[in-house]
């Protein structure tokens, strides 16, 4: 990567979940944002879900789609009254389609400071072998 | 045709983003539409990195703000009797250079924020605590602040 600068960091507003199935509990679903990239060996993502602690993650990898599905609690407690709102709270949802080349077996997760990892390891390549051809 | 500007129209400042002038309308337009939707209770946030939620009870006020990756001692917090500052740099792991990005939504960058509080609070006995990537501060009110109760006298 290129050598980056520290720039200011701008205020964005949360994007809100646009057409979910139909939550069973009520509150507000928001997108995380979500980096991902790829080595030789392995697929990383990294998700920013602030709130959200590590038994309150749902990875669920099922038919290919990966889902990350966080829950967040409010974190006022009920005598506060609000003064300024500026964003809202409400869990995270959020879904990938994974090729195949994933190895499903061995994905790794660890969530520090609201930030998720996972790491997805490549199926290891399957091996070459060469086919003598037999000339009659 | 082309020749009907009106002045101000014309990139004083050269040839930078030649589309900064829609970004800025776009903006503006977005703010407009937004005054509809909103109802009068919400304000128009300040736009400032990052974004916080203050509530109040009867003893403190309470000033969140969403940090995700920042840990405890990268951020800078100092706090007047009516100013709370929230100073701090995110900054991201470099994945090495054989890493190939598919997606970057997650920024990196410095951020610096003075918020103003409604009332006196006491500076001394502020706390601040960062969990999950959720910054707490709690600030007591200064005791001038807190509401008295008045007896009523009747005679």
């Amino acid at each position: 990567m290129t050598d980056m600068e520290s720039k200011a960091l701008q205020a964005k507003e949360k994007a809100e979940v646009t057409s979910p199935a139909e939550q069973t509990r009520p509150g507000l679903v928001f997108t995380p944002a979500v980096d991902i990239f790829e080595t030789d060996k392995e697929i990383t993502l990294l998700a920013d879900m602030p709130g959200v602690k590590a038994e309150d993650l749902n990875i669920d990898l099922n038919d290919n789609v990966l889902t990350l599905d966080g829950d967040v609690t409010a974190p006022e407690n009920a005598a506060e009254v609000d003064v300024i709102r500026e964003y809202r709270t409400g869990k995270y949802y959020r879904q990938f389609s994974l090729s195949q080349v994933i190895d499903q077996e061995k994905i790794k997760a660890e969530v520090k400071d609201g930030v998720l990892r996972l790491t997805l390891s490549k199926v290891k390549a399957a091996t070459q072998r060469k086919i003598a051809v037999k000339s009659k | 045709m082309f020749l009907l500007r009106r002045p101000g129209d014309w990139p004083a400042w050269g040839w930078g983003n030649p589309f900064a002038e829609l970004d800025r309308m776009r903006k503006q337009m977005d703010l407009l539409s937004s005054a509809f939707t909103r109802t009068s209770s919400e304000d128009i946030p300040a736009g400032v990195f990052p974004m916080i939620n203050v509530t109040e009870d009867k003893n403190n006020y309470y000033v969140r703000a969403e940090l995700p990756g920042l840990k405890a001692d990268a951020l800078d917090i100092s706090v007047t009797s009516d100013n709370l500052t929230i100073t701090g740099e995110r900054k991201m792991a470099l994945e090495g250079d054989k890493a190939q990005y598919h997606r970057k939504e997650r920024e990196a960058g410095t951020f610096s924020r003075i918020i103003s509080l409604p009332a006196a609070i006491d500076a001394d006995k502020a706390d601040a605590k960062s969990v999950d990537g959720v910054l707490t501060v709690t600030l007591p009110k200064a005791e001038a602040a807190k509401p008295k109760q008045i007896v009523v006298r009747s005679s």
